[in-house]
């Protein structure tokens, strides 16, 4: 295992860096990387995901080729699917598992070829899961695992307007028509001279596209769609508009909901793990054990006002700290845990998610968010927060 | 928009400004700036007394919570109900519309300066 922690190695940039210097972007820290948290304002930028669409540089994130006639079977032993059924221009939202069954990265896999995938990763677990994969594919012949995230390049455009814009941008030209490409699925593009992945996937809830372009094409890929999106709404929308997104649709974020020592069942992530599938896979034993009965399961929160749980802030059974003091003459045990917990910017009021004790898990349980000394009522509800209407 | 040379400012990004024995309290442009969109406010209630360099609010922002320090020992004359109806006026008007509390004081403590303030923030 690598360090998770931070190093003191110097600042990465991102090959959009100066362009988002321009355009007046604060940066933030992340994962080593510098990065835009915002470029005016996160609730502006929020909102534009959900009504229009935003444009994100996600470069930061790890990109690993594995190629070769072992490529498929490779995979469905290093990770928890069965990547090998996936159909060619398909994507399949995946878990790299340690031996105990609990969470190294989770990532997002892309058949590009008969023998070639894109795994993509997680920035601030690029080391983990690049040195996990490689030692996984020993004792396969024929697979070729890379770290390519150098050369790659990633830009999200997210929103309902997303289609319309990439359909306008100047240069891009894609292999089929995006109105084929389902979601989780792709097809290949050329931009100035160059290829680009594009993808229907992505974190926000809503619809929308990622692009995979060579590192030296990102700022006149950017500037494209910037171009092509500013009859549509379109702005640039930095980290922090991206995380109250994915928090709103329920989607875990490493670090937060997923880590080492959680099984994807305590997370609502167990269908992810296919122990129908054929041959042992790193994580296997553990995993059809599954987590203790009595672990903490992920559930959503919500409640009212605008005060709002946040990552780290106890979760209690009941309101009153003071009655249970005096009952049990000593600490109480907190019930549960926020991992990620905003103002929700669509909804309005306080989201959150929180590993909570199984028996306090029931949709519908009244629960007491301890937030800075006091006890915010809070319910548990069903994930995710928010659902794009459907088209 | 109040001139922001003349006001007075604390290392925990507030800014001050004195007319008589009241003192008018907001947080900075650049603490503004740091926390983001701002979308909650808890301000101590009008008549609190109030002992200098304590915790006496929040300020939460998307993506953080800011504590409201008193900048001065006082009485609170005045809240504005305005920015806790609309936090994000802490965004928009740091200097004039977002301001957040009157205090009525007895001692003024020594502030930074403009100058200094500017200084302290790289600025």
């Amino acid at each position: 295992m690598s360090d998770p922690r931070p190093t003191a190695s110097p600042a990465r940039f991102s090959p959009l860096h100066d362009v988002h210097v321009a355009a007046g972007a604060s940066f933030t820290d992340f994962a080593g990387w510098q990065m835009p948290v915002r470029y005016s304002s996160d609730l502006a930028e929020h909102r534009a995901v959900r009504t229009a669409a935003g444009l994100f540089d996600l470069s930061h994130m790890a990109e690993v080729s594995v190629t070769g006639p072992d490529a498929g079977a490779f995979l469905d032993y290093a990770l928890a699917g069965k990547l090998s059924a996936i159909a060619l221009l398909q994507a399949k939202y995946s878990l790299l598992l340690n031996e105990r069954g609990g969470v190294i990265d989770d990532l997002v896999v892309y058949r590009t070829g008969e023998h070639e995938f894109l795994v993509v990763a997680n920035a601030g677990n690029r080391d983990a899961a690049v040195q996990a994969l490689t030692e996984r594919a020993a004792a396969f012949e024929a697979v070729t695992v890379e770290d390519i995230s150098d050369r790659v390049a990633l830009i999200a455009v997210q929103g309902p307007a997303s289609r319309a814009i990439l359909e306008a941008t100047e240069g891009l030209e894609t292999t089929d028509p995006l109105s084929s490409v389902r979601y989780y699925r792709t097809t290949g593009a050329t931009f100035g001279g160059g290829t680009v992945l594009i993808a229907r996937t992505g974190y926000t809830g809503e619809d929308g596209f990622e692009l995979y372009v060579d590192a030296p094409d990102a700022s006149a890929l950017w500037a494209a769609l910037a171009a092509a999106g500013q009859d549509h709404g379109l702005i640039p929308a930095g980290l922090a508009a991206r995380d109250t997104l994915r928090l709103e649709a329920g989607m875990p974020l490493y670090g937060h909901e997923l880590g080492p020592d959680t099984f994807p069942a305590q997370a609502g992530l167990g269908r992810v793990v296919a122990l129908g599938k054929e041959g042992d896979f790193v994580g296997r034993q553990a995993s059809e054990h599954g987590p203790d009965p009595a672990a903490r399961v992920l559930v959503g929160l919500t409640a009212e006002g605008r005060r709002a749980g946040r990552e780290g802030y106890p979760v209690y059974a009941t309101a009153d700290a003071e009655a249970v003091f005096d009952a049990l003459e000593g600490m109480v045990e907190p019930a549960g845990i926020i991992t990620s917990g905003a103002l929700s910017p669509t909804l309005g009021h306080p989201i959150a998610m929180a590993y909570v004790d199984p028996s306090l898990s029931a949709v519908g349980t009244r629960l007491f968010v301890d937030v800075r000394g006091t006890r915010i009522p809070a319910t548990v509800v069903t994930l995710p927060f928010y659902r794009r209407a459907a088209v | 928009m109040t001139d922001q040379d003349n006001l007075k400012y604390t290392a925990e990004h507030e800014w001050v400004s004195i007319d008589g024995d009241i003192a008018t309290v907001g947080i900075t442009a650049y603490a503004a700036d740091k926390l983001g969109d701002v979308v909650y406010i808890d301000l101590p209630a009008v008549g609190a007394e109030l002992s200098g360099g304590t915790v006496v609010g929040e300020i939460e922002s998307t993506k953080s919570v800011g504590e409201l320090f008193a900048p001065i020992d006082g009485t609170v004359t005045e809240v504005n109900d305005a920015v806790v109806d609309a936090p994000d006026l802490v965004n928009s008007e740091p200097f004039g519309a977002g301001w957040l509390l009157r205090v009525r004081f007895t001692n003024l403590p020594e502030l930074l300066s403009a100058a200094q303030y500017r200084e302290l923030v790289g600025e």
